[in-house]
Parts: structure tokens; sequence; C-alpha cells
């Protein structure tokens, strides 16, 4: 039985091979061999590209470690990621479940587009609106000036909840669209039998709904938390001054200062941590769905 | 427990008038079937005295008291869903301990609550099981256990067993009846399986547009159906229209079919008669009444043998007949042999017609 079952499986790679081979092949020309080649680098003292002279190292590792900068930057990002996961979930999951279970035919048609609309339009244009709404006299301060009694002046440009608002935007239609995928598969008839056992909406929502939706939190969660520690556009952009974090020094180490293997080292070193937290999240996360 | 009162309940989905003034009182402890093809509004009644959709117009009581503006959650009632709605992420115990848990009651209450609904749906041992882990049958019996266990005052029943094979559906409806009698709560069950309807319950409710056509005991409407639906619908009947005689009719070719249930009607008026197919006498010999005032001549066109039973369709001026023979040994009729069929007034319904 074992052996016909090999042997079967073995016939069935075979034919899949010409179906595999055009992934596998793009993923080694586009992701493997610059990766390899940003690992190799992250190990040198200089980039070989100039005729300058190199040699293997561990200093660009070991500078994470000797300068507290960049483990308080890591944290700062960390944080930042969380913070943006959360409100992407406070917004995204009411969303996708109004979606889900309210909404019917043409409506919910249409407030999907509105949701996916942010994913279509392009990433520099979306954070420059942002900086024409957010910024002293912007449209944000002449709309409510115009409309409240009172003066106030809003200046969020450059500043933190700035950069949340511009990554919240970009990000929260990953937490819709799989939130709305896991609701969606949701039978109506589970909520009414939690209700005519007496229980209130809410506890519904919280024994029922929460509980069976959670694969889509959980993969909406590392759609946006991992990208979003790695960020550098936004903070860039709408934070300014106070928009340094982890992801902005890779950027400066690449654009600015041009010290590739610090870089690449630094985002080795994130690419670690990040795949930590998801290994030692996923068991948690795994029980609670 | 507590009996429903429906007064006059009407319910209309844009221009689809699923329920239309539909009155009908579930008295305490009963058993009822709401019968009805798809459309016909039963689904919406039981939604309505459920309190998962609320009226347009009439009154719903539970125990007396008004409940057609209370949501769900506050009437206590208890029911059980087509596709069962056990929760997935639940074990089978914490399935039925939710009504409980969601009231707040003490564990142990809880834990002894449960162990007992297990016990009386014959699953005590399965507890500790997952939903996707139990056969169709087992699932039935969760959702029985898990609307019973917060002692509701009223079960209902949205075609419950419609998910099962036959044979389990049979035990089923056996156990179900046993469960309702052992805690005697009013049920309500909406079923368009007629035959479930007949063997489970204590009264029926014919449904159909919206309307109750017939409400009662399944023998009367079975007896005396008060219209060709509710005859044709629960059961098998042969329809003969024609004008009313006053105790019965004159068919078209002159004729006559003397019926001994049903109200009189007035001579000259449209109007049909059911017979029932198992009623009428089938013979060889032609002017054999077996002493029956009805009588006609027919020609067998086709014979359905079903073991304890044959089905005999005979052509009769242009209508088929359907008659039902029970298999007591003797000689079986040839396809295209001329026979003569005969019954008695006592088994024929006079219906005006609708």
């Amino acid at each position: 039985m074992a052996v016909q079952g090999a042997v079967a499986s073995r016939s069935g790679l075979r034919s899949a091979l010409p179906l595999l081979a055009p992934a596998y092949l793009w993923l080694t020309v586009a992701i493997f061999l610059p990766l390899s080649a940003m690992v190799f680098f992250s190990f040198m003292t200089d980039l070989p590209l100039s005729g300058k002279p190199w040699e293997f190292t561990l200093g660009n590792y070991a500078a994470f470690f000797s300068q507290s900068l960049y483990l308080t930057l890591l944290l700062a990002s960390l944080r930042l990621g969380l913070e943006v996961t959360l409100w992407c979930v406070v917004i995204g999951y009411p969303a996708a479940y109004v979606l889900a279970k309210v909404l019917k035919g043409r409506s919910r048609e249409a407030i999907f587009l509105l949701v996916i609309l942010p994913f279509w339009s392009n990433g520099l244009v979306r954070i420059f609106s942002w900086a024409m709404v957010l910024r002293e006299g912007g449209i944000l301060d002449t709309a409510l000036n115009a409309v409240l009694p009172f003066k106030i002046n809003i200046d969020l440009m450059y500043s933190y909840p700035a950069v949340i608002i511009g990554l919240v935007h970009s990000y929260v239609p990953y937490m819709v669209l799989t939130c709305y995928l896991t609701l969606q598969a949701i039978d109506d008839s589970l909520i009414e039998a939690g209700r005519s056992l007496g229980a209130s909406r809410l506890q519904v929502l919280k024994r029922v709904i929460i509980p069976l939706s959670m694969p889509g939190l959980v993969a909406g969660a590392a759609l946006i938390f991992v990208p979003v520690v790695g960020s550098f556009m936004e903070p860039r952009i709408l934070g300014g001054r106070t928009g340094t974090f982890y992801g902005t020094v890779i950027e400066d180490q690449f654009v600015a200062v041009f010290n590739w293997p610090l870089g690449a080292a630094l985002s080795f070193i994130l690419l670690a941590v990040v795949l930590v937290i998801l290994a030692v999240a996923s068991p948690v996360l795994k029980r609670a769905a | 427990m507590a009996g429903v009162q429906v007064s006059n309940v009407s319910r209309s989905f844009g221009a689809h008038k699923a329920l239309d003034d539909v009155s009908i009182d579930f008295a305490d402890g009963g058993f009822y079937a709401l019968l009805g093809p798809s459309g016909s509004g039963k689904t919406t009644l039981l939604r309505q005295i459920a309190g998962f959709d609320f009226p347009d117009s009439g009154r719903i009581a539970i125990g007396g008291e008004s409940v057609e503006r209370v949501p769900v959650e506050k009437r206590r009632i208890g029911m059980v869903f087509q596709n069962y709605a056990l929760f997935p992420n639940m074990s089978v115990a914490d399935n039925v301990a939710f009504g409980l848990s969601v009231r707040g009651e003490a564990k142990a209450t809880i834990a002894t609550e449960v162990q007992r609904a297990l016990d009386l749906v014959q699953l005590g041992k399965l507890g500790e099981r997952r939903p996707h882990q139990l056969s169709g049958g087992q699932r039935q019996r969760v959702a029985l256990a898990r609307a019973i266990v917060t002692k509701p005052r009223v079960l209902l029943l949205d075609e419950p067993l419609g998910a099962l094979d036959k044979a389990l559906r049979v035990d089923m409806q056996i156990e179900l009846k046993r469960i309702q009698r052992e805690i005697g709560i009013t049920t309500i069950f909406v079923t368009h399986d007629q035959e479930e309807a007949l063997t489970m319950s204590d009264r029926i409710g014919i449904l159909r547009d919206g309307r109750l056509v017939q409400e009662g005991p399944p023998e009367e409407i079975y007896d005396r159906p008060k219209s060709e639906f509710a005859a044709t619908f629960l059961g098998d009947a042969n329809i003969f229209r024609g004008d009313a005689t006053g105790n019965g009719i004159k068919l078209p070719d002159g004729t006559t079919i003397a019926a001994g249930i049903g109200d009189r009607l007035a001579a000259g008026v449209k109007a049909s008669c059911a017979v029932r197919p198992e009623r009428i006498r089938i013979a060889t010999d032609a002017g054999t009444s077996n002493g029956n005032a009805n009588t006609l001549k027919g020609q067998v066109s086709k014979r359905i043998f079903a073991g304890n039973n044959s089905t005999y369709f005979v052509e009769r001026a242009g209508q088929t007949l359907k008659v039902i023979v029970q298999n007591t040994g003797n000689d079986r009729l040839a396809e295209g042999q001329d026979v003569m069929l005969s019954w008695s007034p006592e088994s024929t319904v006079l219906i005006a017609a609708s």
C-alpha cells in the first residue's frame, strides 16, 4: 500500500513538474538569486562593485547589537506594526462584518469597490493625498474650522498619528478582505441558533462569530504586521523628523548612505525577528482559532 | 411550558404576501405540524413565532403574553434548524451548554443539566466530540438537546429531519415524539413531508400561499378535507368535479356520486368529491357493487405492485383514477381489463369548489 502510494505520488509529481516549473523558475530568478546576493553582501565590509577592496565580516550584524539605536528603532517599528494592525482590526472587522452579513446585492458590490479602491491607487499618490489633508491649513484643518464655531488647529502632518493614519489606510483592505472571506463562510443559522438560545447579539459575536472568523483575523494580521514593521515610505513622507523607524534606516543605507552591507544585515535581522514572532504567535493563534 | 396563539398575523416581503391573516391556536403541550409546499409561508410563520422576524400586523402570544415585538433572545424558545446549526468551534457539551452559559448559570448546574439533556437524547458519552465527528442523526440529537436544555416554553423545529436518509428519519420521528412526550413541551414542527406530519403530530395546519387552508387532528384532515388542496396535499385523493345535487354531485356525463361527508351544498353550484384510493373496491364482474351506492366502470391502464399493496390506475371518461388494493393473495387484475369500481358515500367527501 505504502509503496503503491509513493509510486503514485512520484508519478503525480512528474506530471505536475511542467506546471510547477514556471513558478519555481521565476521564484529562483526573481527572489532567491537577489536575496542570496543580499545575504552575501551582508557579510562584506564594502560593496565589490567599485573595485574597492573588501573582505568578509560579521561587523554589520555586530553593529545592530553594539548600537542601541537599532534595537530602539526595531522596537518602535514593532510597536508601529502592532498599532497599525490593531487599528486595521478595529476598522476593518466591522466593515467586513457588514459586507458579509448585512449588505446584499448591489449595495454590497458598491461598498466592496470602495474598500478595494485604495488598493488600486498608487501608493505615493495615496500618501501625498494624506499629506494635503493632514497638514496645517490643509483640507481637514480648513473643513473642521469651517464647521466648528471655535478655532482649532489641526496639524497632524509630520507626527506619529499621521504615520498611523497613512499606514492604516494602505493596509486596511487586507483585513477587510481576509475577514470578509471567513465571515461570509459562517452560516447565518449559527447566529440565529445563538440568539434562539438567549444570547444577545454581543454574546453571539464574542462566542460564535469572532472565534469562527479567527483564521481571517490571523491571516489579515500577518499580512499587515510584516510589511508595516519594515515600512519606510509612509513614515518618511507623513512622519517627517518623527518618522524615523527601522524601515527608514534600512532605506537610508541603500539610497542615502550607500552602505548596502549594513542595510542588508539590518533587513535580515528584521526578517529573523518577524519569523520568530510569527512562529511564537502561531500556536497561540491556532488554538484561539 | 405554554401554548402559542397566533392571531390575524400578516407579513409581506415587498409585493409578496408571505403570510396572509393567519390565525392558529397551539395548545399547551401539543405537537403541531405546519405542512405546506415550499413558498406556502410555513417557515415564515415559524420565524414569526421564534422572533427572527416581526409581523406587519396581528398578534402572537406565548403563554398568554404578547411577544410579537419581543426579540428572539427574550422569547425563551428552543429551536432546531434544518442544517442543525451546531457551533463548529465548540464541543458537543459546549454546544448544549451554550444557552445556560449565556444566561450565567453556575458551572456545576450547567454540567448536570448538559449531561441530563445528552442522556435524554442518548448521547451521554459523546460530550467531548466535535460536531464534525458526529453522524447526521447524532448532530440532530445534539441540536435537540441544545434546544431543550434551557427549558424553553416552546420547541420550534424547522424541517429537522429533512437532511436525514429515510430509515434514520423514521427512527428520529419516533425518538422526537418520545422526547416531546417525556418533557411535555409545546412543539411546532415545519415540514413539507405529509407522512411525517401524519405520523408525528396531534394537529396539523396546512398552509398554502400564506394562508391557513385547514387545521385539525391528522385523522380529521385526512378523512374530512375541506378543500381539494387539503385532500390532495395530505395523502392521495381521486377528485371528481361536477355540479352539486345537495348531498352529492352530478358529473358532466350524468353519473351521480353520493357523498356522506362534508356540508350540503345548494344544488347546481360547482363542487367536487374526493375519494381516497384505498376506499375504492375494484371488481372484474360488471354489476358488482358490493352494496356500495357509488359505482363507475373503467379499464385498468397500469398496475404498480408494491408488495403489501398494489396501485391500479383505472381509465374512465378521460380521467385516471387511482385505486389501492391490499395484497390479500387474491387474483391480481391485468392491465387492459374492464373493471367495476365501487365505494360508499361514507368514503366520499363533498367539497365546495374554491
